[in-house]
């Protein structure tokens, strides 16, 4: 068994081929130098200059080495020979497989008039963590291109930090995708309140750089100076290898619900996967989560293996912004209904139905974790295809574990049906 | 031997739930079973240290709040990814409507 790719993908199906009694050798390659480390820490606490500047490890050397799994850092594999089922990596070495996995994850969307100039950076890696660490000092200036989620984290760092910071978002507003707009204001809010600008509804016409600085200039002629800019305006999901062994690829590797790709002994998983959604009419997305990654580790692993369980959970993402804490469950692009339940001052819970009053997603904001317990609970209505009465939902007296035990027994019903 | 301490009153958790008990120092999660029994482990999570009163109790399980790690609550198993290290548990027993904690 040969995984391409050390992330966080990579690596639970390597533990879990293993934990699944898979006795032969297992090898894991990754391009990056670094012991497997989790990515979620390098927007957030790796950027505090005051903490310890080690990665998070996802497993330590003495478990692989227990599990007996092989892992090769700083190769890339370069390319599959699928008729006599070889890997090729670039130190020379060829690996034979008998079930591959690419988990080879997303890398950053260039933006062109970006490209070469020294002082606009990306945040992907533990090493770009690491030289964007030494630029939060306060007094510097720090130009945050794009209003998604890297880029508010790092924002909300480094202005605790006492960076100036400019975030600039060409759309009307930041978290346009996969964000309710009452959430975005509140975290837009939140951002001003900490003296972060944002300028939304922004292109940048250009981008020069010299030895005073970054001169920004945006489409309605305002310019700005920046010491460093980051440039966050999403990810691209890394095909190349598989595209080049003609594998099939739709934004995304294309995989189906046990994750083999048009190759049945080639899987992928992941950030670099996009895969059909049971939970949502089987629609074809690709998810950029890390709990998405763990669970299609785990899932590929078990498919490597030769069992048939299909991808079933639902779309689950965090994001942690000064006190607050977000965490979005479900997809909510296509609900037409919102339903408000107020949990506090600060926290509130959103819930997403749809024409038929099914509940597509749920998405919380509020200090810390207060969002959580609900927004578990919530999934588990999601999972179960439940309809939920809408002026429960909107009750804070109502427990959403009580929903989620009149939901029971219908829900086991209808699973029976689908399944 | 360590001491048994008060922690709450029996009612003050409500059945299959946690509540977070601080102590001299440090955290602790107290639990009440779906079958009325108490149980109490160490307050936070081994994964990043969150505390796990603001998870969600299942049947025998409690899961971390912020990434759904798992631990069986009654003998402090961690049940997979991403959490690896077990959690402390610590005797609990109930008396007079009272929930005691031998703190170790
Ligand atoms: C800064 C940041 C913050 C994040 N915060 C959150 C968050 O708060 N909540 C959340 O849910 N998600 C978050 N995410 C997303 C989450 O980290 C990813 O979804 C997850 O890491 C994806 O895991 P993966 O293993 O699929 O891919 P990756 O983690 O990208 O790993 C893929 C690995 O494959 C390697 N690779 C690629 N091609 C090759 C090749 N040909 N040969 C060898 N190796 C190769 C890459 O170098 C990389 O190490 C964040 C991501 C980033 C970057
Ligand atoms: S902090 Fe508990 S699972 Fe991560």
């Amino acid at each position: 068994m040969v995984i391409v790719g050390a992330g966080d993908c990579g690596v639970r199906a390597a533990v879990a081929l293993r934990d699944l009694g898979h006795v032969g050798p297992i090898t894991l390659a990754g391009a990056e130098r670094h012991h497997p480390y989790e990515r979620p820490p390098l927007s957030k606490t790796t950027l505090d200059n005051s903490a310890d500047p080690l990665p998070k490890y996802i497993v330590t050397p003495e478990r692989l080495a227990t599990a007996d799994i092989r892992l090769c850092t700083s190769v890339t594999a370069e390319a599959i020979d699928r008729t006599r089922k070889l890997l090729r990596l670039d130190d020379g070495s060829v690996l034979a497989y008998r079930k591959l996995l690419l988990a080879t994850g997303a890398r950053p969307r260039p933006l062109p008039m970006a490209v070469g100039l020294a002082r606009c950076v990306t945040l992907r890696t533990f090493d770009d963590a690491l030289a964007l660490r030494a630029h939060l000092r306060p007094g510097r200036r720090l130009a945050v291109v794009g209003g998604g989620f890297i880029g508010l984290e790092l924002a909300a760092m480094a202005r605790e930090a006492g960076v100036d910071v400019t975030v600039i978002e060409a759309l009307p507003r930041i978290l346009q995708r996969g964000v309710p707009p009452a959430i975005a204001a509140a975290i837009h809010a939140r951002h001003m309140a900490a003296g972060v600008v944002i300028r939304c509804g922004h292109a940048i016409t250009s981008m020069v750089e010299n030895e005073t600085g970054l001169h920004i200039t945006l489409a309605d002629g305002d310019m700005l100076m920046a010491d460093i800019a980051v440039i966050g305006i999403g990810a691209l999901p890394n095909t190349a290898l598989a595209e080049a062994a003609g594998l099939t690829i739709d934004n995304g590797i294309a995989v189906d619900d046990c994750l083999t790709t048009s190759d049945p002994d080639i899987l992928a998983a992941g950030d670099c996967c996009s895969f059909p959604l049971a939970l949502y009419g089987g629609r074809r997305v690709r998810l950029e989560s890390w709990r998405n990654a763990q669970e299609q580790g785990a899932l590929a692993a078990g498919t490597m293996m030769g069992q048939h369980d299909a991808h079933r959970a639902v779309p689950w993402f965090w994001s942690d912004q000064y006190e607050l804490g977000l965490q979005i469950a479900g997809l909510a692009d296509e609900a037409v209904d919102v339903v408000r339940r107020d949990l506090g001052p600060d926290a509130f819970l959103l819930f997403h139905l749809a024409a038929d009053g099914r509940l597509l997603a749920a998405s919380g904001l509020g200090p810390g974790n207060t969002v959580a317990r609900d927004i578990r609970l919530a999934e588990m209505l999601i999972a179960r295809r439940a309809h939920p009465p809408r002026d429960a939902l909107a009750d804070p007296g109502v427990k959403l574990k009580s929903l989620v035990v009149a939901e029971s027994p219908a829900a086991r019903h209808l699973e029976g049906v689908v399944t | 031997m360590a001491d048994w301490v008060d922690a709450c009153a029996a009612g003050d958790i409500d059945e299959e739930d946690v509540i977070r008990w601080d102590h001299a120092g440090r955290t602790f999660a107290i639990y009440r079973s779906p079958d009325d029994e108490y149980f109490a482990t160490d307050g936070l999570c081994t994964h990043e240290r969150i505390h796990l009163a603001e998870g969600l109790v299942m049947d025998d399980i409690i899961e971390c709040p912020k990434h759904n790690g798992r631990f069986n609550y009654k003998t402090g198993l961690a049940k997979g990814a991403p959490v690896c290290i077990n959690l402390q548990t610590y005797a609990v027993r109930v008396e007079a409507g009272r929930v005691l904690v031998q703190v170790g």
